[in-house]
């Protein structure tokens, strides 16, 4: 494998056009919401306009009566499943929790949570409907942070539920997870330089542009399909069923083409309703959130309280860390704060450590995966204290950083010790960059970089690899193609084939017609699919081989596969294309298969670097970004322009986070900003173009050295961002987003 | 529920006639009525871009407008792009220089960039950011959208 990893391509590495994207050019691919049935009804969700409370009665009956709708479903309509977490898939996952997040039942735990479901013939009748329904609630008071819910005297969200930590009282702290190594008081005594720091950081949102949708047709001999915009059809079949109380083999998932998820596409929010709603009605059902349903009541990622301390020898080698993280979860238990306590101090190599990190719940939307999740908030706070470090050590920040950071063999604060990584040549690839060789000049602005880490999952992967009668392939795998990787699986096929990448067709399949796939998420897609595929057409050639060998009367291993040639090692026979043995297929035992379920081991290590020159207004605390630059390992590089456009995308959401992104709750905990336009993201006007460099280490996990690299590049840019304000007015930033009203009072208050 | 009321238009080129409810948005009309669906929806507050379509050739937010003021108005939408088989430089640069992940705001784009480049076909790097400003894109910072137009507006230049 590892000689592999370093051989020569011929179509991976190239640029070629992705497959589906004239459909997408043309308006012609079919998103979750494009598709339509004629006699289907449409679904509308009644929220609670309350951030904590119980439900005392909901009468449905008027709501009923209006012309036209056809059916209402409340939390009693869901069947009660149990308290404890069951593998969907391969992620360990509450059944209650999330049925109760589907629908409530006897209590809302936050602004937004859902209360019933009505189907009526026309979107706009089912919104009417939403109007006379009759919820009365027993307003319960709200906890919005962490230092809330963790208060002794916190009003509970789920009082009946007990902890390992906490076995005879409730609490809101749903579990704490500890890391230790080394002896941490013996670490900050070495230390000549201490830094210790706090920070808080607010609730974003992935901020998909697609909102979620889902479209079921439950039929009457009990088979049924949903069509749905989901990062993960297999789990999203699995939970439906399981929610909806049907079995699972009755349902086929149809994943329709996705709109960005970035892992909030990883949750089931209306699938079940709409197929529950399709079996009472026998009408086709089809939901489409609205954007304030998406803001208010699908998974954000988690605000955090974070401290840490760390300390460094004046020769500029870090002694010790102690990191403290407490995470919301939103209304059920889940946050990423294990993420985060992964990847804290992961880049670097610090002798004695302690992390804890605490999942906390608040009256807030059950958070979902976001992008490298929990890692972004821990980095924002690891990496402008190890910026403040460095300063005080004389040290340039990325020498800083390769002082003490990570190689194979190092470490880690928990597992076993890195493999083969690029962490030192992520960093000399920034400090190699046209942009932190240049000098930037003026006033009111500064430079700042920063560094994270994230995994690669693994996980098990279906493909298979058709060779056509023509000569030409195609490859069908279950990993929906989010950003460009149905282009990335051709390519692979076809340079396993010695085709060329456009004569290999792409194809994602629903869950009938496909083996079961993990989820497109945790940058797992190209490594783990990527493998399967690899795989699949390598028993293809093996199939290929076979056949030569049959037509031309010798043995399979006296033939060798070059270049997507056929050649005889012992007669003198003329070689032989794949085209011209394809039309022989019929006579040599029929078509040519190639298939492979793998399960692929995962990774930790894709390690990006960001580099952002900002200008700060000292009028209005606004924030300029004049130049950023994002190095990123990838491994292998499959597709070098979807690498750069992870890498770029990555950088914009953490800018965004950095700036101006927030959820913004009133006392009474309902969320004030449910719109694009003041849940402010970054437009084209706010950013420059994104320098991107990419290097590549090949990951020993994959035959091709593959990384995944869909995540890690939103990881940076925060603390990035952080310490370059910093360098341009004096400031060290402690809140996240550092928007204009929270720097002009930093900067005022210096 | 007030009458259907008829709507007669010119989408893409052609004559069109449809009945629709006085309160259904031109965004929700071309989708939901006339199958047109290669316009998106994506907040219905005129905060995205992703609905964009040309009104009389000036680029307007479909989900701010009703169905019923389209009436003997001139509408084109991503699907009127195209020429036949042969693509807009629009299009072409944006699959070149792989200006879309997952692809959702791309018809608001290229809308917008058609809009800015029939009227300025040498637009600066500031210009296109200033006329996609209304258009979100979540999934590429936007660096290799900007690329495309000046891309195309090269293309378009050298004809
Ligand atoms: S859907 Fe019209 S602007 Fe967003
Ligand atoms: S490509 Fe996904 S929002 Fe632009």
């Amino acid at each position: 494998m590892a000689e592999e990893a370093t051989q020569e391509f011929r179509v991976i590495g190239t640029r070629p056009v992705r497959h589906d994207g004239v459909d997408k050019v043309t308006g012609r691919a079919k998103y979750g919401a494009d598709y339509a049935f004629p006699d289907m009804l449409h679904g509308k969700i009644l929220r609670s306009p309350h951030a904590h409370a119980i439900i005392k009665s909901i009468n449905v009956d008027r709501a009923l009566r209006l012309p036209g709708v056809k059916a209402v479903l409340t939390g009693e309509d869901l069947p009660e499943l149990p308290d404890k977490a069951e593998p969907i898939g391969e992620v360990p996952t509450n059944l209650r929790h999330t049925a109760l997040n589907i629908l409530a039942r006897g209590k809302v735990l936050y602004d937004g949570h859902p209360v019933a479901a009505v189907a009526a013939t026309s979107p706009h009748i089912a919104e009417e409907a939403l109007s006379l329904i009759e919820v009365e609630y027993e307003v319960l008071a709200p906890v919005m942070n962490v230092h809330e819910a963790m208060a002794p005297d916190a009003p509970i969200l789920h009082p009946e539920r007990r902890t390992k930590e906490s076995p005879d009282k409730p609490t809101n702290v749903a579990s704490h997870i500890q890391f230790k190594g080394g002896n941490l008081e013996e670490g900050f005594k070495q230390a000549d330089y201490i830094v210790e720091r706090q920070f808080e950081t607010q609730m974003v949102h992935q901020g998909y542009i697609e909102p979620h949708n889902a479209l079921a047709v439950y039929n009457p001999d009990g088979h049924a399909t949903v069509y749905t915009s989901t990062q993960s059809p297999f789990e999203a079949r699995q939970l439906t069923a399981l929610v909806a109380g049907m079995p699972e083999g009755e349902l086929k998932v149809v994943p329709a083409e996705i709109g960005g998820g970035f892992g909030g596409k990883l949750v089931i929010y209306m699938e079940p309703l709409a197929l529950l709603l399709s079996k009472k009605t026998g009408h086709p059902v089809k939901f489409v959130m609205s954007r304030s349903e998406v803001l208010r009541a699908t998974g954000p990622t988690s605000g955090s309280s974070i401290k840490v301390k760390i300390g460094a020898s004046k020769d500029g080698k870090l002694t010790a860390a102690q990191v403290w993280l407490a995470y919301e979860a939103g209304a059920f238990p889940g946050s990423p704060v294990g993420a985060g306590c992964m990847t804290a101090i992961s880049c670097y190599e610090v002798p004695n450590f302690l992390i804890d990190g605490y999942d906390v719940l608040v009256n807030k939307p059950k958070t979902a995966a976001y992008r490298a999740p929990g890692a972004t908030n821990a980095a924002f706070a690891v990496e402008t204290v190890l910026d403040e470090l460095a300063e005080k050590c004389g040290v340039d920040p990325i020498d800083f950083r390769i002082n003490n950071g990570v190689k194979a063999g190092s470490p880690r604060p928990f597992g076993p010790p890195y493999k083969r990584i690029g962490f030192i040549e992520t960093c000399r690839a920034l400090k190699n960059s046209d942009h932190y060789k240049s000098k930037l000049h003026g006033r009111n602005r500064g430079r700042g970089v920063a560094f994270g880490v994230w995994f690669h999952a693994g996980g098990q992967s279906s493909a298979v690899v058709n060779v056509h009668n023509d000569g030409t392939a195609s490859v069908v795998t279950g990993s929906v193609d989010i950003g460009g990787s149905r282009a990335s699986m051709a390519m692979i096929a076809a340079e396993v084939l010695g085709l060329q990448a456009s004569d290999v067709r792409p194809m994602v399949a629903d869950t009938d017609s496909i083996g079961y796939t993990a989820m497109t998420g945790g940058s797992r897609t190209t490594h783990s699919t990527g493998a399967a595929v690899y795989e699949a057409a390598r028993d293809a050639v093996r199939q290929l081989k076979d056949r030569a060998a049959r037509l031309w009367q010798i043995k399979p291993e006296d033939v060798d596969f070059v270049d997507g040639k056929l050649i005889s090692k012992n007669n003198g026979v003329p070689p032989m294309t794949i085209k011209e043995l394809a039309a022989k297929f019929g006579r040599t035992g029929g078509p040519v298969s190639g298939r492979a379920g793998v399960s692929a081991r995962g990774g930790v290590g894709t390690f990006a670097g960001c580099c952002v020159d900002v200008e700060v207004d000292p009028e209005t605390g606004k924030v300029q970004i004049l130049r950023a630059t994002v190095a990123q390992e990838a491994g292998k590089a499959i597709h070098p322009s979807y690498v750069e456009g992870q890498m770029q995308g990555g950088t914009a959401q953490g800018l965004g986070w950095a700036l101006n992104e927030e959820y913004v709750y009133d006392t009474r905990g309902n969320l004030r900003n449910t719109g694009f336009l003041d849940y402010r993201m970054p437009t084209c006007l706010d950013l420059p173009l994104i320098e991107t460099v990419v290097v590549e280490v090949p990951s020993p996990d994959n035959p091709l050295g593959i990384r995944g690299v869909g995540e890690v590049s939103i990881v940076p840019p925060p603390a990035a961002v952080a310490n370059a304000i910093y360098r341009a007015t004096g400031v060290r930033m402690q809140e996240l987003p550092m928007s204009p009203p929270r720097l002009l009072k930093a900067m005022k208050n210096k | 529920m007030a009458k259907k009321q008829l709507v007669e238009t010119t989408i893409n080129g052609e004559p069109v006639e449809f009945l629709c409810e006085p309160r259904q948005s031109l965004l929700e009309s071309l989708r939901d009525i006339l199958g047109l669906t290669g316009s998106k929806e994506g907040c219905l507050t005129g905060d995205c871009g992703a609905c964009t379509v040309l009104v009389d050739d000036r680029p307007v937010c479909s989900c701010l407008m009703l169905g019923v003021e389209a009436r003997g108005k001139k509408i084109t939408t991503v699907e009127g792009l195209a020429e036949g088989t042969k693509l807009h430089p629009l299009q072409q640069k944006f699959l070149e220089d792989a200006s879309l992940q997952c692809g959702i705001c791309t018809p608001g784009f290229l809308m917008s960039a058609k809009s800015l480049l029939d009227r300025n076909p040498n637009p600066t790097e500031a210009e296109i950011r200033y006329a996609l400003a209304g258009n979100l894109c979540r999934c590429t910072g936007y660096d290799k959208i900007v690329r495309a137009v000046m891309d195309a507006a090269k293309v378009i230049q050298a004809r």
